[in-house]
């Protein structure tokens, strides 16, 4: 059984708890304003917002309901657009009808949530962090104009940088942007008394779910499912090791300082990674245990030699990242098992280069990304650690363009040597994201432009591309 | 007090097909379509799908009380395949069952087997056999084999544009319930109620009347549901007159994509002459357009691409040819520009080729021919009220276009691995439906006794806002607040024989006959108002609510006019009806007058191309559009913003893909990317006003022509990537993906 609230009412739902809360939300509760279409998390068109009771009170954010599990809501705040709605328009409902954001209506109402989202969590009222916020939304309609001046005229109107995220609820209830039962939501969920089934061993793994209840919603209705609980701030150091848990979200790792420190570009370079409500809900080691072959957190952390903390009941082990992709979504991992927490030496971090490339440039699948990572001294190149995927069944580690570049100069003829060496490494084939001489010519190009971006002082495009 | 429509949407207050309340008892409905391209069906095993516990019934052709024909054009537009299935995602059965779940599994365990014959996927294979939908079609003007002598420059070549998938949100539904007397009230997600009404009782043998289709709304519709929404209704209905009970069917996102037809990829031949001024002295062409199985709309809409062959330039000698080639898979079908995109991207194609040839830009080219009034457009009509040079012009003064060049060429200069082009796209696109008979209307109006006014015409609402532009007319016409006035749904049962709301003239033709009908309202009303205020009929007017009599206000106001009109028995409701003046158009001469009206426009297209990996941005859109005396501003902006973008979207991102089977493998949004909110550049747009006769209040037409200003990006991308690799020959293959432009800026010399 599953209790939360929903909207302004707690609910109680004896369905399994793998049914999707789009359908718990639609046909079970008909509240309608949440729309059904591609449930793959693609359109945002079912976007609610999830609030979760933490230390400061609830945390919201924009989630999309068709990839969202009932098990996963418990305790929590789910809100629908009729959970926004007060007697007149809000501010962002407004500026959606004012702007000409609006045409036949169907995305409205996701977009209106997206907004939310944003509005609950951004430090400020940055307009390309509302952007962010609101790509996962598709509009067949409007073109984004409308969206782009309502969302322009949102940021000028509201200053989010006065307003701490401590006090945030209180002043968008203050702005009429949430209705006023969001100020006492975090108490009436306190009340709620929490029951912790212990899950079956054989239970499915659930962590975000953005995966599983893409592929196998079915199946998973009669599965028994161990919910992983959320991470909390799950990025830190030790010694020299930089950790991550395995259920950090994506959006965690995007937006962590620390995580920043190392990697100063990764909060740019993750906006390329799903949008920002399936980032919310999908985990690192989701994205790893997957498997995909262009799984993109596979590929970055490949080029750190990264090593997997892989706990059962009984016991806990390390393997290499590299070592632990087999196949096509085959891993290393044993039943019973799970990934605790990602590993690397920081030091890998003194020069790293990450490149995406896909049809769509945001909210897209890769056709080829690839990751390099070098320690040098002195101009030479002490270690370097290349990744690349799209261009085989796995996402792949070229230990030997890495162990080619060892020990090199830094010049261009190192970088046409490793390009070289590179092609003898992979095995792409054609499909819908390219073809396989398409992919091969990408890879070429994103090691040219790891140097690129790495060595601006020595490497340039002009040594690389001889006409 | 009646809220707009948008203020509904907001908050999710708005209610579509699936939003409706499902009754109790409700059925679902699925079909069942064929796993080959072509065939001949030897079996169909309903045992383990019958044995589904929740299987109600599996409806086959045969069970058809009427005849098995939605179409409007040949006997092989079945509702369910008989003996023969013609392409992938085919219905041939029909589930229906107590839950859409199950009616979806039971509809997996259908057992059909098949004795597979050969199939083709592509319009010219398909030529080259012989299959073809209808023989082809050839409009003429002047003499093309004569003028090729007189000409100093000639080139040819071929340009092939893809499909384009709608991606509507809503996808396709319909819910039919039973009535009593063998009637059925149907709830369908269509852009022609009217014919979902015709074929429905075509299907069911019974008469038009028992049959009651209402559309509320859509969610997004851009062609895909003017013909392809019928026979989902219709399988609904079929369903429902048998059972005797409610019957919904829905389509989730992948079976959409993989049962309904598309925009139609073309691929065309051309050949183009230009004397050494640039003036193109000849242009012949031959559209190989891919219809899919069966003719759906195609006919109509290769008729269309005839019509634009010459876009917005005059040509005087030109022969364009369009055949249109049967191919196994699904029906290709409208999408917003019903085949004059595809039209319009050749003829670019060729002016981009023969400036190459001669080494200026296209741009030089494009205004050196740009149609002038008066002069003819391939099938005779001459071109009135022409706007074409004046909307280059304003473009070019109004968006500085000459400092903007300059910039980019500098830029250029200056940047080895980004290059920045700006193409420019003038549009001609007619206004009319080119099957004259379609172009007329009805409007039936009552104002209430408390002087509210109910609208109800044959205009569906899918987003382009045609209802507000209708409470406009209506309440312009009565000279009251337009939030007393309501728009119904659109229902047979109150307006009969409507056309499909498509080819952008739904406000057009319905807003004509709201006119009218609010008119003849008004009629009676100042006649009563005449007999209150002590005057004349003639010498009434109602302004802000007001009775004026000469221009000045009396003290009597709306509601009192109205409850008087009431209490003194004048008609307070209307209808009338509708019908374009003047257009003709005869097939065995390709000659007449189509068209009521054309629109024009320019567009300026810049982008950004990152010449190490291919990938690019569309960073402005500049546009002045020829907008008549707009309705509603807001309404036009947000329609021609929208409609740049899907035409971006076809020329760039937008990839239909088949496997060797004509299997749709991007059935998913996953898998087929339209623009997202990062992708969408930034757009202005002016519009040029001014009288249009033609039209109602002098409004113009704004549905479809935008979308063709998107065909600028396709040809900025050329020349972005000519400035990086100037060796390369671009072969006019759209849409122009990130893959596209990589492989291009790194072929050398071929
Ligand atoms: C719309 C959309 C866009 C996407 N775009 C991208 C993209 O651009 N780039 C990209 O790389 N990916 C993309 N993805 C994939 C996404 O990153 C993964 O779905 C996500 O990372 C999986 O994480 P999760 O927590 O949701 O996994 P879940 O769905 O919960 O689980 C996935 C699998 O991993 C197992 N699992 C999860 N955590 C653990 C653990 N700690 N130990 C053991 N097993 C575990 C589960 O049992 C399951 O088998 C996209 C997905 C969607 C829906
Ligand atoms: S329905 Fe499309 S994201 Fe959920
Ligand atoms: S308004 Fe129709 S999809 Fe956005």
């Amino acid at each position: 059984m599953s209790r939360f609230l929903l909207n302004q009412r707690l609910v109680e739902e004896q369905l399994p708890a793998g049914t999707v809360m789009l359908d718990v939300i639609r046909r079970r509760r008909g509240l309608t304003g949440t729309k059904d279409v591609c449930r793959e998390g693609d359109c945002g068109a079912c976007q609610v917002l999830l609030g979760k009771r933490q230390a400061g009170g609830l945390r919201y954010q924009a989630v999309n309901a068709c990839l969202l599990p009932l098990g996963a809501v418990d305790g929590g705040h789910v809100v629908t657009v009729e959970g926004l709605n007060g007697e007149r328009l809000n501010p962002i409902q407004q500026a959606l009808v004012d702007n000409g954001a609006i045409q036949c209506g169907f995305c409205t109402p996701g977009l209106v949530m997206a907004l939310t989202g944003f509005f609950l969590n951004s430090p400020a009222s940055d307009e390309h962090a509302a952007v962010d916020a609101a790509a996962g939304n598709l509009c067949r309609c409007t073109g984004y104009a409308g969206i782009r001046r309502a969302i322009n005229q949102l940021c000028r109107r509201f200053d989010l940088s006065g307003s701490p995220l401590a006090r945030r609820i209180e002043d968008l209830v203050h702005w009429q942007i949430l209705p006023p039962y969001f100020l006492t939501a975090d108490e009436t969920l306190a009340a709620l008394p929490l029951h912790q089934a212990a899950p079956s061993p054989d239970a499915v793994r659930v962590a975000g779910g953005t995966d599983l209840f893409v592929q196998k919603l079915a199946w998973l209705q009669a599965q028994p499912l161990d919910f992983l609980p959320a991470s909390g701030d799950g990025i830190r150091r030790e010694g020299r090791d930089g950790i991550v848990d395995a259920t950090t979200t994506i959006e965690q790792l995007r937006t962590s300082p620390l995580f920043r420190q190392w990697f100063p570009s990764a909060a740019q370079d993750f906006e390329l990674i799903c949008s920002a409500p399936v980032r919310a809900r999908a985990t690192v080691g989701g994205n790893l245990v997957n498997a995909s072959p262009i799984a993109d957190l596979a590929v970055f952390f490949l080029a750190l030699d990264a090593r997997l903390v892989i706990a059962s009941a009984t016991r806990l082990r390390t393997v290499a990242l590299k070592d632990f992709f087999q196949g096509y979504k085959k891993t290393d991992l044993q039943p019973g098992e799970r990934v605790r927490e990602i590993r690397f030496d920081t030091a890998a971090a003194q020069h790293f280069s990450y490149e995406k490339v896909s049809k769509r440039t945001h909210l897209d699948i890769a056709g080829v990304n690839s990751a390099l990572s070098i320690e040098q001294a002195d101009g030479r190149i002490v270690k370097a650690r290349l990744a690349a995927g799209g261009i085989g069944p796995v996402p792949a580690y070229l230990a030997a363009t890495g162990a080619c570049l060892q020990g090199k100069t830094i010049e261009p003829a190192t970088v046409l040597e490793a390009v070289e060496i590179a092609q003898g490494e992979i095995t792409p084939i054609s499909d819908i994201r390219g073809s396989a001489e398409y992919k091969r010519l990408l890879l070429r190009q994103l090691i040219f432009a790891h140097f690129l971006k790495l060595f601006p002082d020595t490497i340039r495009w002009e040594q690389l591309h001889a006409r | 007090m009646h809220a707009n429509d948008t203020d509904l949407h907001a908050q999710g207050a708005s209610t579509f097909i699936d939003d409706m309340p499902e009754p109790a008892g409700l059925l679902h409905a699925c079909p069942v379509v064929s796993g080959i391209a072509h065939g001949l069906i030897e079996s169909i095993d309903l045992n383990d799908a019958l044995a589904c516990p929740g299987v109600v019934a599996i409806l086959l052709a045969r069970d058809i009380p009427g005849c098995n024909n939605i179409g409007n054009v040949e006997a092989g537009e079945v509702l369910l395949a008989e003996q023969e299935v013609v392409y992938q995602g085919q219905p041939v059965a029909v589930v229906v069952a107590e839950s859409d779940a199950v009616a979806r599994r039971a509809a997996g365990l259908v057992r059909i087997c098949y004795k597979e014959l050969p199939a083709v996927f592509d319009a010219r294979a398909a030529h080259a056999q012989g299959l073809h939908i209808a023989p082809p079609r050839i409009f003429s003007l002047g003499d093309v084999d004569q003028a090729w002598k007189d000409c100093d420059v000639i080139v040819e070549g071929s340009a092939v544009s893809g499909a384009q998938e709608h991606v509507y949100l809503e996808t396709q539904v319909a819910v039919a319930y039973p009535l009593e007397n063998e009637g059925l009230k149907v709830f369908s997600a269509t852009q022609s109620p009217g014919m979902v009404q015709r074929v429905i009782a075509r299907v069911l043998d019974c008469a038009m009347n028992r049959v009651e289709v209402d559309v509320l709304r859509l969610g997004g519709a851009f062609g895909g549901k003017e013909e392809q929404a019928t026979g989902w209704a219709a399988m609904a209905a079929l369903a429902a007159g048998r059972l005797q009970k409610p019957v919904k069917i829905r389509m989730n996102q992948g079976e959409d994509m993989r049962w309904t037809g598309k925009r139609h990829p073309y691929d065309s031949d051309f050949k183009i002459g230009l004397d050494k001024t640039g003036r193109i002295l000849a242009y012949e062409v031959c559209f190989y357009q891919n219809a899919g199985a069966v003719a759906d709309l195609s006919l109509a809409i290769l008729e269309r691409t005839l019509f634009h062959a010459g876009n917005s330039y005059f040509i005087p000698n030109v022969r364009a040819t369009a055949i249109s080639c049967r191919t196994h898979l699904p029906p290709n079908t409208a999408f917003r520009g019903f085949g004059g995109p595809q039209a319009m991207f050749a003829l670019e194609a060729a002016i981009f080729k023969a400036a190459a040839a001669m080494h200026v830009d296209p741009a030089h080219i494009q205004r050196r021919n740009l149609l002038q009034e008066g002069q003819p457009f391939p099938y005779g009509m001459p071109a009135e009220n022409c706007r074409a040079q004046r909307c280059w012009q304003q473009l070019h003064d109004r968006f500085d276009l000459p400092r903007r060049q300059q910039a980019i060429d500098n830029f250029n200069a200056g940047h080895s691995l980004e290059k920045k082009a700006l193409a420019l796209m003038p549009i001609c696109f007619g206004i009319s439906f080119t099957a004259t008979f379609l172009n007329q209307a009805s409007a039936l109006v009552h104002v209430y006794a408390d002087g509210s006014v109910s609208v109800s015409c044959g205009a569906v609402e899918m987003g382009q806002g045609v209802k507000e532009k209708i409470r406009h007319v209506a309440a312009r016409t009565l000279g009251i607040d337009k939030a007393r006035i309501k728009v119904e749904s659109t229902n047979t049962a109150r307006i009969a024989n409507m056309s499909p709301t498509a080819a952008s003239v739904g406000s057009d033709l319905n807003g004509q006959a709201t006119l009218l009908a609010c008119q003849r309202i008004l009629q009676g009303l100042k006649t009563v108002a005449a007999r209150l205020a002590g005057g004349e009929p003639e010498q009434i007017s109602i302004e802000q609510e007001q009775v004026c009599l000469d221009g000045r206000p009396t003290a009597t106001g709306w509601n009192k006019l109205v409850s008087e009109a009431y209490l003194s028995r004048t008609p307070l409701s209307a209808h009338a009806h509708y019908a374009t003046p003047k257009v003709f158009f005869d097939r065995s001469t390709e000659r007449g007058r189509p068209f009521a009206y054309h629109v024009y426009g320019c567009a300026a297209v810049e982008v950004a191309v990152d010449c190490l990996r291919g990938t690019y941005r569309v960073t402005d859109v500049s546009i002045v559009h020829d907008g008549g005396r707009s309705l509603a501003p807001d309404i036009d902006r947000g329609q021609v913003e929208g409609g740049v973008v899907q035409g971006l979207g076809w020329m760039t991102l937008e990839e239909v893909r088949h496997d060797g089977q004509g299997r749709l493998l991007t059935d998913s949004l996953t898998a087929y990317k339209i623009p997202d909110l990062y992708f969408a550049p930034d757009i202005a747009v002016e519009f040029l006003d001014g009288d249009n006769p033609a039209a109602v209040m002098h409004s113009k037409a704004v549905g479809e022509p935008p979308l063709m200003y998107g065909i600028g990006g396709y040809f900025a991308l050329v020349k972005a990537i000519r400035a990086f690799n100037p060796d390369w020959q671009p072969g006019f293959s759209a849409p122009m993906t990130p893959e596209k432009v990589l492989l291009a800026l790194y072929e050398c010399g071929c």
